[in-house]
């Protein structure tokens, strides 16, 4: 089976400058190949070239060089288009049309005819929660509103493939949560999300797998327990009930142990520091183990240590 | 072909709710009023002076109706990333540009028709309120069905205009692009005298460079006819025929020069 999305040493260079025009290169080499179902997350910093790629996809941007294919045909084709979403970074739309409008507007371009338009509009709208606001105009919406808009109009040809461009961005922690549960709900049923973002909690709790792009340049990719799982950083143990005595030996066998308020401690161990031998050890001395938890490399440790490292951004060479 | 119909809908819905063509409108109209008032200061050519100001006020704001909104369809559309979620569903690039232009002179010929009705009301008004001694005056009667020729070519002229805009706007930013129109526009109505340079001239590159121009820039003069249905004078219909043809052919001319343009563009 096809995958859903591929990239082969797809290049964006734009022109820069006015009269001796110099290509600048805002994406580079990107290979990418991302399975049916999968959430995927397009990572990186500002500028790094996540829009370009998406753009690319889009065909709203044409590539300098490579190709790139969408549930295996070339993304220029139209016969794509009918089964894929797309929500670009901070969504406009048309001010003097309704929210209903214009979902109406854009579910007949994919063919719907009466009941089937207006049903697809109020469900793709209650799911968004602008259902009390379907006849409001769109220049009467915030931003978080448009975002949410933006977001209906991409799911409402219940696409295979779904692209969404910082689709976080400009929404309340409601929204958000909103969003993350219908990615979860498309990822149930089947349908691929590739999602660009800087926002690396939503990608830890959405990606299966994530790609960081820093500079134009993909400098890591793979599954996300594969990334962090070799990241384990060491444990933190929370204690109480230690005696000084016992405080004295924990901080002969921890990195650090902090004092913490109503007499409780955290111990900050090694990774090699046996921590359920430890717990045993203590138990046998009266003291209370409130909690333990291993520290790990988050997606934030691993994306800054990613991005410092990255070479400096090549010109482009066409 | 649907695709197109459904872009032209919403761009006829959007452009119709905006306020800058009403205000033009309301413009328009005013002024139709006012030459009734005009023509009080002029004795026996105030039905001339209504007529002839009239059709000013509907071929000048149609004008600027034309090209101001012609020019924001499309640049508005790419500057304010609209298009990103358009061109992502199944249409194609040249659907969008034939749709918006549809949409376009669909908006154009409803604002015409509403002062069409207005100025018409005004020469209604002016024809109860004659003399039979001064209706015998008159060259031509004052509800006049002729008007509508020169209204048709007006409608007509500023169609070729629109696609104009359409194809400044697909590769340009939108006060560039109302420039170029507008200056187009003026040398359009002056295309003859760019014919007859070589009359002028004793230099022959600069007479050929102007004999190509007569031949690449629109020809307009033959869409005013506004002084002969003032005055009666007949259009033939070969006239208003060939006029309507030369305004087809030369705005598919344009509106393949805007597909071909946005067919290739990026949108950053």
């Amino acid at each position: 089976m096809a995958a859903a999305i591929e990239t082969e040493h797809l290049t964006k260079d734009f022109p820069v400058g006015f009269w001796r025009p110099r290509p600048y290169r805002a994406l580079d080499d990107l290979t990418l190949q991302i399975e049916a179902g999968e959430v995927f997350g397009f990572l990186g910093p500002n500028g790094a070239g996540k829009s370009t790629t998406l753009k690319l996809l889009m065909q709203l941007l044409f590539a300098t060089r490579g190709t790139a294919r969408i549930l295996g045909r070339p993304v220029g084709d139209v016969s794509v288009r009918r089964r894929i979403g797309f929500l670009a970074e901070n969504p406009y739309f048309y001010d003097y049309l309704t929210a209903e409008e214009l979902l109406s507007y854009f579910a007949k371009l994919f063919g719907y005819r009466g009941a089937d338009v207006t049903t697809r509009v109020s469900r793709v709208l209650d799911d968004a929660g602008l259902g009390a606001e379907r006849r409001k105009r769109l220049r009467q919406f915030s931003k978080g509103m448009l975002q949410r808009v933006g977001l209906a109009q991409a799911l409402i040809n219940d696409p295979d493939v779904l692209f969404l461009d910082e689709p976080m961005s400009g929404l309340d922690p409601l929204g958000r949560r909103r969003v993350r549960d219908q990615i979860l709900g498309l990822r149930a049923r089947g349908c691929t999300v590739f999602f660009s973002s800087h926002i690396l909690s939503d990608a830890e709790a959405l990606c299966s797998r994530v790609a960081i792009v820093v500079r134009g340049r993909m400098v890591a990719s793979g599954k996300l327990t594969d990334i962090l799982s070799f990241g384990l950083k060491g444990w933190e143990l929370v204690v109480a009930n230690v005696t000084d005595e016992v405080r004295a030996e924990l901080e002969k066998r921890a990195r650090q142990v902090t004092p913490l308020a109503h007499g409780r401690f955290m111990v900050d161990l090694s990774p090699d520091a046996d921590p359920p031998r430890l717990m045993h050890e203590l138990g046998g001395r009266g003291i209370e183990v409130v909690s333990l938890n291993p520290v790990r490399d988050t997606l934030e440790d691993y994306f800054v240590q990613t991005v410092a490292a990255a070479a400096p951004r090549p010109t482009g060479g066409v | 072909m649907r695709a197109i119909l459904l872009v032209a809908g919403a761009a006829f819905k959007e452009s119709v709710r905006d306020r800058v063509p009403y205000s033009m409108v309301i413009f328009a109209v005013l002024m139709m009023a006012a030459s009734y008032l005009i023509s009080q200061l002029t004795a026996g050519q105030d039905l001339k002076i209504i007529k002839d100001l009239g059709l000013a006020a509907l071929s000048i704001f149609g004008l600027l109706i034309a090209v101001f909104i012609g020019i924001g369809l499309v640049s508005k559309e790419v500057e304010k990333k609209s298009v990103f979620a358009l061109l992502t569903k199944p249409v194609t690039r040249p659907q969008f540009i034939l749709g918006k232009y549809l949409g376009l002179v669909m908006t154009l010929i409803v604002n015409l028709a509403v002062m069409t009705v207005a100025y018409y009301l005004v020469l209604y008004y002016m024809d109860v309120m004659a003399t039979p001694a001064l209706r015998a005056g008159w060259p031509a009667p004052a509800l006049d069905p002729r008007l509508l020729v020169a209204i048709v070519l007006i409608v007509a002229e500023l169609a070729l205009v629109t696609a104009v805009a359409l194809l400044f706007s697909t590769f340009s930013s939108p006060l560039l692009s109302a420039l170029l129109t507008l200056g187009l526009w003026v040398a359009g109505h002056f295309n003859n005298d760019l014919r007859r340079f070589e009359n002028v001239l004793d230099v022959p590159a600069l007479a050929w460079i102007a004999r190509g121009l007569y031949y690449v820039l629109p020809n307009l003069a033959p869409f005013n006819v506004k002084a002969e249905v003032v005055y009666g004078v007949p259009v033939a219909a070969s006239h208003v025929g060939y006029t309507l043809l030369y305004a087809l052919v030369y705005i598919s001319v344009l509106l393949t020069a805007a597909t071909a343009t946005f067919r290739r563009r990026d949108f950053k």
